[in-house]
């Protein structure tokens, strides 16, 4: 069987949570928790039948990464996702910065499907992974 | 023990500098009056993420040097490299930006701060139409509409709110604290209610249930006082505050903007609504703005990062001028790193421009788009990298760090972070606002003295000293080049 995937708008952003974790370290547990997430609206995890706190695969044009789902805790946003700045959300990005150095890191098409099978990386293993060291 | 008062908090663009610190034996044992974010600093600086001498990479591992080899091997880098890249700043004190355009102009390279990925649109925008804006001391006292657009200071500015806008205690204004919590309990017993009348008549029901409809603004957006009002396209915990929050759709901040920008000049729209919302209730927010006696609109990376970008700034801009001709408005940009706003300063003060600064024809020039870091890695075009006090390893598209570790990174930190475990060359540094004192700038631009509460770890220089030594190891370097070439001729 096919898995479902989802059309959705990407966007990145701060959290308290990573505020708090960027400042104790970034190869910190808090920091990894915090960033290594992606907050989803209730009715889309159910589409896709994916459950608080498990795994799902958010692609883009630019690449694809594992991350923990999370309800959205303040109403629906139903086709939106909202993962927080850090090195994951970076290895999906936009690179296109319509000449003014600004990448659009808000408002970009990405795709996401359940990753049951697939495990969210650490921050050394993401770099190993996209960068070679 | 001893107990400093007053003291800077070097996070976010608040500069919050009424953070009381306890120190014992030279470490901090206690923080108060700072948010979540400022604790985790002062109490976890010292932690193992710390970076405690010079690292060099050799064979894909680090290996410990003396700090001279360290310096020497970096300046080489930066002499001999073609097009290097020196970014960041903005998490250091302005005394070391100084320093960092001398090196940028000696060397030829591209001087860039975290702007560019942050409000370098809201400088373009400015440069395009100009900015009414004031000191916060201002908006604290008098504001009567408070507008956050693609901001949640909760989650970046923590205590933004409580300092300088709708939980202050102004001189003309109150502090809306108790009735934001008047707020929180009238909406539990709402709720207790609602799920007390299961068996009540229908109608009761869709009578509670309407006062609960979300979207319709409030009345309290005509009444006096203080009035918060959030536009973002999604609940973020400041929306969850706010008097009346606006759910824009994404990307479509530039038509709400314009449209409200008709609206302030009394012209009719002919469509039903703006960006999924609905005219008639946009008219009563326009009527709040109109009839306010003194309104501010912060605005965030909402903005800045989705379409639109300096475009959005520029007719933010523009709508706060617009209500200038009926009321007293204002804008400001919520700067994100505690000192980038200095850095934006220093650089304009010393080479005209307030990012991404180009030396190599051997004066600056800056052309977003041409001599903004982002675009020069994702062109691939520069051949070597100096990082200090940011990590763009952790904000910047993968594309971009991809080039630049191609090349010779050199990272200056005082943690480990992503952009050091990637980079060729380490250098610790130590905590500016902590262990180092100095200034920054506020995120209206107001200059505040950072406190040195610790001495830093044996042997870890401050950015200041880090890059003196680099820049003077930079021009023996050059000296010698120029002597051997001029003994060969």
């Amino acid at each position: 069987m096919m898995q479902p995937k989802l059309h959705v708008t990407l966007l990145t952003g701060r959290t308290i949570e990573q505020g708090v974790g960027k400042e104790y370290g970034k190869s910190s547990p808090q920091y990894q928790e915090a960033c290594s997430m992606v907050y989803m609206d209730v009715g889309d995890m159910q589409k896709l039948g994916v459950k608080n706190g498990t795994n799902v695969l958010v692609t883009t044009p630019n690449g694809a990464v594992v991350l923990k789902a999370v309800k959205y805790p303040r109403g629906a946003t139903p086709g939106l996702i909202y993962i927080p700045y850090g090195p994951w959300a970076n290895s999906i990005v936009s690179n296109v910065t319509t000449s003014i150095g600004m990448p659009s890191f808000k408002g970009t098409p990405a795709e996401v499907e359940a990753a049951p099978g697939q495990s969210v990386l650490s921050v050394k293993e993401l770099l190993k992974k996209e960068f070679g060291r | 023990v001893s107990v400093i008062n007053a003291v800077t908090c070097p996070i976010c663009g608040c500069l919050c500098d009424d953070i009381e610190v306890t120190v014992v034996e030279n470490e901090v044992v206690k923080v108060k009056n700072g948010c979540a974010v400022c604790e985790a600093k002062y109490l976890g600086y010292k932690s193992e993420h710390r970076i405690r001498q010079p690292l060099i990479r050799k064979d894909d591992k680090f290996v410990a040097v003396p700090m001279k080899e360290a310096i020497h091997k970096a300046a080489e880098i930066l002499a001999n490299a073609n097009y290097p890249i020196l970014y960041g700043w903005s998490s250091t004190n302005c005394e070391a930006q100084r320093v960092g355009v001398e090196l940028a102009e000696e060397v030829g390279g591209v001087l860039d701060n975290t702007a560019v990925v942050c409000h370098g649109p809201s400088l373009m925008g400015t440069q395009e139409v100009g900015i009414p804006t004031s000191t916060l001391g201002q908006i604290r006292h008098r504001a009567d509409v408070i507008i956050y657009w693609g901001c949640d200071p909760w989650s970046a500015h923590p205590r933004h709110l409580e300092r300088y806008t709708s939980f202050t205690e102004g001189r003309f204004e109150d502090s809306e604290w108790k009735s934001y919590l008047n707020k929180v309990k009238a909406a539990a017993g709402k709720k207790k209610l609602l799920s007390a009348q299961r068996v009540a008549p229908k109608q009761q029901r869709a009578a509670v249930a309407d006062s609960l409809v979300f979207n319709k603004p409030p009345e309290i957006l005509q009444k006096e006082g203080r009035k918060l009002i959030v536009i973002d396209v999604r609940k973020s915990m400041t929306a969850e505050m706010a008097d009346y929050f606006l759910k824009v759709e994404p990307n479509k901040d530039y038509e709400l903007m314009q449209a409200i920008r008709a609206m302030v000049k009394d012209e009719e729209l002919d469509v039903d609504q703006v960006a999924g919302i609905p005219v008639e209730y946009l008219k009563e927010v326009v009527d709040a703005l109109v009839n306010c006696k003194f309104g501010v609109i912060f605005f965030g990376m909402g903005l800045t990062q989705s379409a639109g970008k300096f475009r959005n700034i520029e007719v933010a801009i523009s709508l706060t001028r617009d209500l200038n001709m009926r009321t007293k408005f204002l804008i400001m940009p919520m700067r994100g790193h505690f000192n980038v706003s200095g850095a934006n300063i220093v650089f304009a003060w010393q080479s005209g421009y307030s990012f991404g600064v180009d030396f190599s024809l051997g004066y600056p020039r800056y052309n977003p788009g041409e001599t903004t870091s982002m675009d020069i890695l994702l062109r691939g075009e520069s051949d070597a990298a100096l990082v200090i006090a940011s990590d763009p390893g952790a904000t910047f598209p993968k594309r971009a760090i991809q080039h630049m570790v191609k090349h010779p990174l050199i990272v200056i930190d005082p943690h480990m972070n992503p952009t050091a475990m990637l980079g060729d060359i380490v250098f610790p540094s130590a905590f500016v606002g902590i262990e180092v004192e100095g200034t920054a700038y506020r995120m209206d631009n107001v200059p505040l003295p950072l406190k040195k509460v610790v001495e830093p770890p044996e042997g870890i220089l401050s950015d200041e000293e880090l890059l003196k030594k680099i820049l003077q190891e930079v021009r023996s370097i050059k000296a010698q080049k120029a002597q051997k070439k001029a003994e060969a001729a």
